[in-house]
């Protein structure tokens, strides 16, 4: 992710944000960019934007959150979400940034397990990430 | 002659009553080189999807077994594309995730229950399809006994599955390992290679052709 | 007696048949008469957090009103997936816009009413059972054994379905310590394993489980039990080398052994034909 964020105008796709908005349920204008969610990320070491980064970008309107490597290693183990002190569900705004981008054929890697995975594991890789 | 009209492929055509979807075809002047076999419901060659007029539901039936019904839409599906992976059986093991590794895409089953709605063979197919899931081979065997592989099942799933494979495999799972071998057939194997049989087969190699086929005439046959 | 319907899923069925031979094994001498619930499917193991993906919804509400087809108000789970994914549907689709939709593509199915509850084991336990009454049935104790008890994800998040509380949860604190062991809460025991990304991503997964590990062989556990069978396949299967190489049980294992039962006999209860649709009580 980009360390300098264009803040001009005719970047913002309003649509965009009430889209992630609808999906999610979630207000993401609520976030006041306190980074607790990202700290106690289980998962943040791995991921290309931080999740109150992503956040921001949805905040922004900037679908580049698209094409994110965060939302796809987000595992949706809501740590983020009991512990954002304005009640923001951010793993619910993840979900809605995988589904946008399956929805509109950007998708991760294809589900292709290496080493033996039972049941429990292959379902839930395919909900998650594939349409 | 009481005559109706249906639609093939888009278009109307006037054709007899009680006849099937296959002989109303042939009767408008179809020549059906693919999407027709057995013509007995057997071999699952004429899978057909249809609707009916005032009717939301998409109907998915068999053209050689299926009457035609006055306003009816008809489209032949003769052939379903469906991955199929090469496997060796005799390196596979009838356990819990064999089916799983070989079609993960089972795993996206959402319990919609739209295959078990378009199977013409009235098979509990989403069952199945959660038998194979959890590894319940045999289930798997049993649920897809009377399956005719037609692939209307598969054309409506919206994981993507290609079911006839899995049911094939389940099957061919189930007869290798998972049935019972029939006891008389291993003794009698048996007692070839021992060589029980050895003399009478030396014999009929070293007999001429008029010689065997006057034993052939004389052998026993069952009244 | 009491009878509770009962949702195995996937894994029960499979890898952690050993898990649903000891709890059920444990339920009975409980007194509780376990039916499994007919025909039932993949609960989906994940819960879909969007909107307007109804279609997710299809196969945990199926279950739900085979559930009501059996004249039961309530179901359990031993699988906190399961449990997750069940729970979570029961509340989304009882909005009624969202029920009507469900049902009407249902078209095949009793109407889903709504208003089945979804009860984990552990909550019966607590709830119910009762912690004196769980360790009256104990025949041999854990003797002081040291059990990291590992909850991951779902059964503690999001708030409204915690079967505890999300920070601070003691629930299988308090049954280990009915079963005589001597609880580990390690700091990593509410952190999530990886879950589903062991699919295509084991280096991620591997480091989780490297940092769950030594959190509780930090704490002084000499054994981890989980009642999620995603996160035990990723604590065995995936761990990383050099980590630590305690085992990691079912909490269903812990309960019968406590109960009398030793491996050899656990393994015995698991019927070589998996089940569906009939009682699997073990009656004891």
């Amino acid at each position: 992710m980009a360390s300098e964020l264009d803040l001009s105008r005719d970047r913002l796709d309003a649509p965009f944000a009430r889209r992630v908005e609808e999906l999610s349920g979630e207000n993401p204008y609520a976030c006041y960019q306190c980074g607790k969610c990202s700290a106690g990320c289980p998962f943040a070491d791995y991921m290309d934007a931080l999740p109150n980064q992503v956040l921001r970008l949805v905040q922004l309107g900037d679908a580049s959150a698209l094409e994110l490597s965060a939302p796809w290693v987000c595992a949706s183990c809501l740590a983020c979400g009991v512990r954002c002190p304005k009640g923001v569900d951010i793993a619910t705004t993840m979900e809605a940034l995988r589904i946008l981008a399956l929805r509109r054929g950007i998708s991760p890697a294809p589900v292709t397990p290496d080493r033996p995975c039972p049941q429990i594991a292959l379902v839930g890789a395919y909900r998650k990430l594939t349409p | 002659m009481n005559e109706i009209t249906v639609f093939i492929m888009g278009k109307g055509y006037r054709v007899p009553a009680g006849l099937t979807i296959m002989k109303a075809m042939e009767y408008a002047g179809y020549r059906l080189a693919r999407g027709c076999g057995c013509r007995g419901g057997y071999c699952g060659a004429c899978a057909t999807v249809y609707r009916l007029p005032g009717d939301y539901k998409l109907y998915a039936d068999l053209a050689c077994q299926t009457p035609v019904q006055d306003g009816m839409y008809i489209a032949q599906l003769p052939f379903t594309p469906a991955e199929r992976p090469a496997y060796t059986l005799g390196d596979l093991k009838a356990e819990g995730q064999t089916l799983l590794a070989l079609f993960p895409e089972l795993a996206r089953c959402v319990a919609c229950n739209t295959c078990t709605k378009a199977c013409p063979q009235k098979l509990e197919v989403m069952d199945a399809v959660q038998a194979s899931l959890r590894g319940d081979i045999r289930g798997v065997a049993e649920f897809t006994f009377d399956c005719v592989s037609c692939g209307l099942c598969t054309m409506r799933c919206p994981a993507e599955i290609s079911h006839h494979h899995v049911w094939q495999l389940a099957r061919r799972l189930n007869g290798a390992y998972l049935t019972p071998r029939a006891e008389h057939v291993q003794t009698r194997v048996a007692e070839i290679a021992a060589g029980k049989f050895k003399a009478e087969l030396d014999k009929l190699v070293t007999m001429t052709k008029d010689e065997l086929v006057a034993a052939y005439k004389a052998r026993q046959i069952e009244a | 007696m009491k009878t509770i319907a009962y949702f195995p899923g996937c894994a029960m069925k499979d890898q952690a048949r050993p898990d649903e031979a000891g709890t059920l094994h444990a339920l009975a001498l409980l007194g509780y008469e376990v039916t499994e619930i007919p025909r039932w499917n993949c609960c989906g193991t994940v819960y879909s957090l969007a909107q307007d993906d109804l279609m997710r919804h299809v196969g945990p509400v199926r279950n739900l009103v085979r559930v009501q087809g059996m004249g039961e108000g309530r179901v359990l789970t031993l699988c906190a997936m399961c449990y997750g994914t069940l729970a979570r549907s029961a509340r989304f689709v009882a909005e009624p816009e969202r029920l009507a939709r469900i049902n009407a593509f249902l078209d095949t199915e009793d109407d889903f009413r709504g208003g089945i509850e979804v009860v984990h084991l552990l909550t019966l336990l607590r709830d119910e059972v009762g912690y004196e009454k769980l360790a009256a049935q104990v025949k041999r104790t854990l003797d002081g054994l040291k059990v990291g008890t590992y909850y991951g994800c779902v059964l503690l998040r999001p708030r409204l379905f915690a079967v505890d509380d999300p920070d601070r949860p003691e629930v299988m604190e308090r049954v280990v310590e009915a079963l005589g062991g001597t609880p580990v809460a390690f700091p990593e025991r509410t952190e999530c394993c990886g879950a589903y990304l062991t699919v295509g991503r084991t280096d991620i997964v591997g480091d989780r489980v490297g940092r769950i590990l030594r959190s509780a062989r930090g704490g002084g556990a000499e054994v981890v039990v989980t009642t999620c069978p995603l996160c035990q396949f990723n604590l065995d299967e995936r761990r990383p080398a050099g980590a630590p190489t305690l085992p990691v049980l079912y909490l269903g294992q812990l309960l019968a052994w406590a109960m009398g039962l030793d491996e050899p006999a656990v393994a015995a209860l698991v019927s070589k034909e998996p089940a569906t649709g009939r009682p699997v009580s073990t009656g004891v």
